[in-house]
């Protein structure tokens, strides 16, 4: 049984503030978030709380989401989701804005549509933790930046034919794995990044992301699983020893 | 081809005091002692030697001392024997050049040129032997209305604060750049003293959980070792946007260093670099780090202060302006002669202002925009004794961060090779035989030392001033004058000159 919250009662939307106290008294609970306006920082933090979002939520939605937690966005989500989470699944049945996933650390983002700027910028893993951001449409500049660790795909639906992300893809990366689908790769990669055609080994680490994908969106699994993938890794865990001169 | 570079420093040992115990050769990590089978005597080799004075003050028979060598290129007062070395060391690697600790360049101190009042006849001296002193400090927005309820009973609205015995904290050193039993030294003289220490952005390793009252935990653009029961750990959660000895640039964990508890603790791969990005990628503005402030105090539900830490550099006072709007509850500034565990040489001994400006003008800043009470002002950057730390509070600040001069008191002896990782005092290193020599239980109990000490002295001056609450000493500029400095150092230090 979800519990439902109006967070625009009297017409006028809730200020996050409020929302968040309601939300923290929560825990271990579904709720549903209606008419949602813009609220930042929903979720923040929280362990076990399920959350389905009719509207639009704002910037820093689930940032430092705990285990058991998850996050169901029906419409866009803004900038900043996931920052630096830790566990549990954010699902966004449309576009998410910039710094999606970044510093993430465990757990799950599937986003239907598209990613702004800098989407999955330091992410990284950690024993069994290993963080996934899956984007449907495209990515913008920057995608992966700096990535430790985790798994970023970017699948490119409906563009196909074209790389499906920006520039500066996974400079100074370092760490993780970037599966971009089709056959266009960007134009330019930076050289902390090898490249190559992904292969059944490294497609078995991605395939369980796209079944979720598929059960989420109802995407097509068996056109993803026969795509072609590139598949993006660090030249090195260790990119900048022979920068230093010690004395 | 490579030109040899003449060591900096000689080993001299006493042949006759010598009895080759070899406690220097197994002391130095650096490999800077030998024995020799065939003579039965020791060795020094002069290139291998930092000068941590490791195996002078273990030597039993004080047979050992290190000095500067007087081997030198021809004196030249633009061209200093360093700067040679540096460049001769580039064209040999093509590497930037790496170095640690504070910026060791004679560059203008101004703690140095003020000078503390104290009361004569009229409004007498204190005496702290016999007076109550007051120390107490609470770190925190003070700007909030009083608030009272229907029966005229105060409305408690007061925003979580951090409450410490004296204006004094440790400030951020990661583990990883410091041992685990240098945190475990910090973190429980933090504990027994009643103020802070701060866990840097490492983590915070699972075993220190418990000092957690006394612990503020850091959020830095690596995001390392961040979950929901990490912001939930200490007193409090600072913001870390800048560094005093490398401002502008992030920080780089090599993957050597990053192994075992390290970098379980940071949660990332073992033995992988542990890079910090010069931003946070979610701040480009003021805007986006009110943002990060509010997104770490909803997931407090609002029961942490929130600190934002920057480097002291030209534009600091509107910089503290701006983060002082973004909801921060209290702001840390960290001069240009702050230590680090590694950075790019160039960086610390160039760029950034010290920190006694910068605090003088931010302190004034704030006061002009009437916004000084909404936000606690942190201050650190070399505080190398109490009369800094009187100073700084006199200057404006409400708290001062030491690390440098805790480090001392664990036993570094400032050789600046932390970035090497071969501490022999165990400070800053993770090899385990070297780490075990730091023995928390002594590391802490001379922390809580020096603390006490200060804080003894800093209620001896306040006394000598007429003052018994630190509170009544803060900003209090009037107590201040300076000595041998031109007009515009004392218009942006807010004092008098000496005699006026």
């Amino acid at each position: 049984m979800s519990i439902c919250i109006e967070t625009k009662p009297n017409g006028q939307p809730m200020h996050f503030s409020q929302l968040g106290e309601q939300l923290r008294a929560l825990a271990g609970q579904s709720v549903i978030l209606q008419n949602c306006l813009g609220q930042r920082y929903i979720a923040a933090g929280q362990k076990n709380l399920r959350v389905e979002i009719e509207g639009i939520p704002g910037n820093a939605l689930g940032a430092y989401l705990g285990e058991g937690s998850s996050i169901t966005v029906h419409g866009n989500a803004q900038d900043a989701t996931g920052d630096t989470m830790s566990a549990g699944s954010i699902t966004i049945h449309g576009s998410t804005g910039d710094a999606a996933g970044y510093g993430m650390r465990g757990g799950m983002i599937l986003v239907k549509g598209n990613a702004g700027y800098r989407a999955g910028i330091h992410m990284k893993e950690y024993g069994k933790t290993c963080p996934k951001l899956i984007i449907g449409g495209c990515a913008g500049d920057f995608l992966g930046e700096y990535q430790a660790g985790g798994i970023i795909a970017v699948l490119g639906l409906g563009t196909e034919g074209k790389a499906p992300v920006g520039r500066f893809c996974g400079t100074g990366q370092h760490g993780g794995r970037i599966f971009l689908r089709g056959d266009a790769l960007p134009a330019e990669l930076p050289p902390q990044v090898s490249v190559r055609n992904a292969e059944q080994a490294d497609l078995a680490l991605l395939l369980p992301s796209l079944t979720q994908f598929c059960e989420a969106f109802g995407a097509d699994f068996s056109m993803l699983q026969a795509s072609p993938y590139w598949l993006l890794t660090p030249n090195s865990s260790n990119p900048y020893t022979d920068l230093y001169a010690i004395y | 081809m490579e030109l040899y570079v003449h060591p900096e420093f000689e080993i001299v040992r006493n042949e006759k005091k010598c009895i080759a115990c070899r406690v220097c050769e197994r002391q130095c990590a650096n490999c800077a002692h030998g024995y020799d089978a065939d003579s039965g005597s020791m060795e020094g080799y002069d290139e291998k030697c930092v000068n941590c004075h490791r195996c002078v003050t273990l030597c039993p028979t004080k047979a050992l001392k290190i000095v500067q060598t007087a081997h030198t290129f021809r004196p030249n007062a633009n061209w200093s024997n360093n700067t040679i070395r540096e460049l001769y060391l580039q064209a040999n690697t093509g590497g930037v050049l790496l170095s640690s600790m504070g910026n060791p360049r004679p560059l203008p101190n101004y703690f140095d040129r003020i000078l503390l009042n104290a009361s004569q006849v009229t409004n007498p001296p204190i005496d702290p032997l016999r007076e109550p002193m007051e120390t107490r400090t609470y770190l925190g927005k003070k700007s909030i209305p009083l608030q009272r309820g229907a029966a005229g009973k105060l409305i408690e609205n007061l925003t979580p604060q951090i409450a410490l015995t004296m204006p004094l904290m440790f400030s951020a050193m990661s583990y990883g750049s410091i041992s685990y039993n240098a945190h475990a030294s910090l973190a429980r003289a933090a504990t027994e003293l009643g103020i802070c220490y701060n866990t840097g952005e490492g983590g915070l390793h699972r075993a220190f959980y418990r000092y957690g009252s006394n612990t503020i935990v850091q959020v830095a653009s690596g995001r390392f070792g961040i979950h929901t029961d990490y912001l939930m750990a200490g007193a409090a959660v600072e913001i870390k946007m800048g560094q005093g000895a490398k401002p502008g640039i992030g920080g780089h964990l090599p993957g050597k260093k990053n192994v075992g508890e390290v970098a379980r603790t940071r949660m990332t791969p073992d033995g992988s670099d542990a890079i910090s990005p010069a931003p946070h990628h979610d701040i480009y503005s003021i805007e986006d780090l009110r943002q990060l402030v509010y997104s770490l105090k909803e997931t407090a539900g609002n029961s942490k202060p929130i600190i934002v830490k920057i480097a002291a550099v030209h534009n600091v006072a509107a910089i503290a302006s701006g983060v002082a709007r973004s909801g921060a509850d209290i702001i840390a500034i960290d001069g240009f002669r702050g230590g680090t565990g590694a950075a790019p040489t160039r960086i610390r001994d160039h760029v950034g202002i010290p920190i006694e400006l910068a605090l003088a003008s931010v302190d004034t800043r704030l006061r002009e925009e009437g916004i000084r009470d909404d936000i606690s002002l942190v201050v650190g950057g070399s505080i190398r004794s109490a009369a800094d730390w009187i100073k700084a509070i006199a200057l404006g600040a409400d708290a001062c961060y030491i690390a440098t001069g805790a480090l001392l008191a664990l036993g570094c002896h400032l050789c600046r090779s932390c970035h090497i990782g071969l501490c022999n005092w165990g400070i800053a290193t993770q090899r385990a035989d070297l780490v075990k020599r730091l023995n928390p239980e002594i590391g802490a109990e001379r922390l809580v030392n020096l603390v006490k000490a200060w804080q003894h002295e800093l209620k001896e001056v306040m006394g000598g001033m007429g003052i018994n609450s630190v509170e009544a000493l803060r900003g209090n500029r009037l107590m201040l004058r300076g000595v041998g400095m031109t007009q515009e150092e004392l218009r942006v230090l807010g004092i008098e000159h000496a005699g006026s």
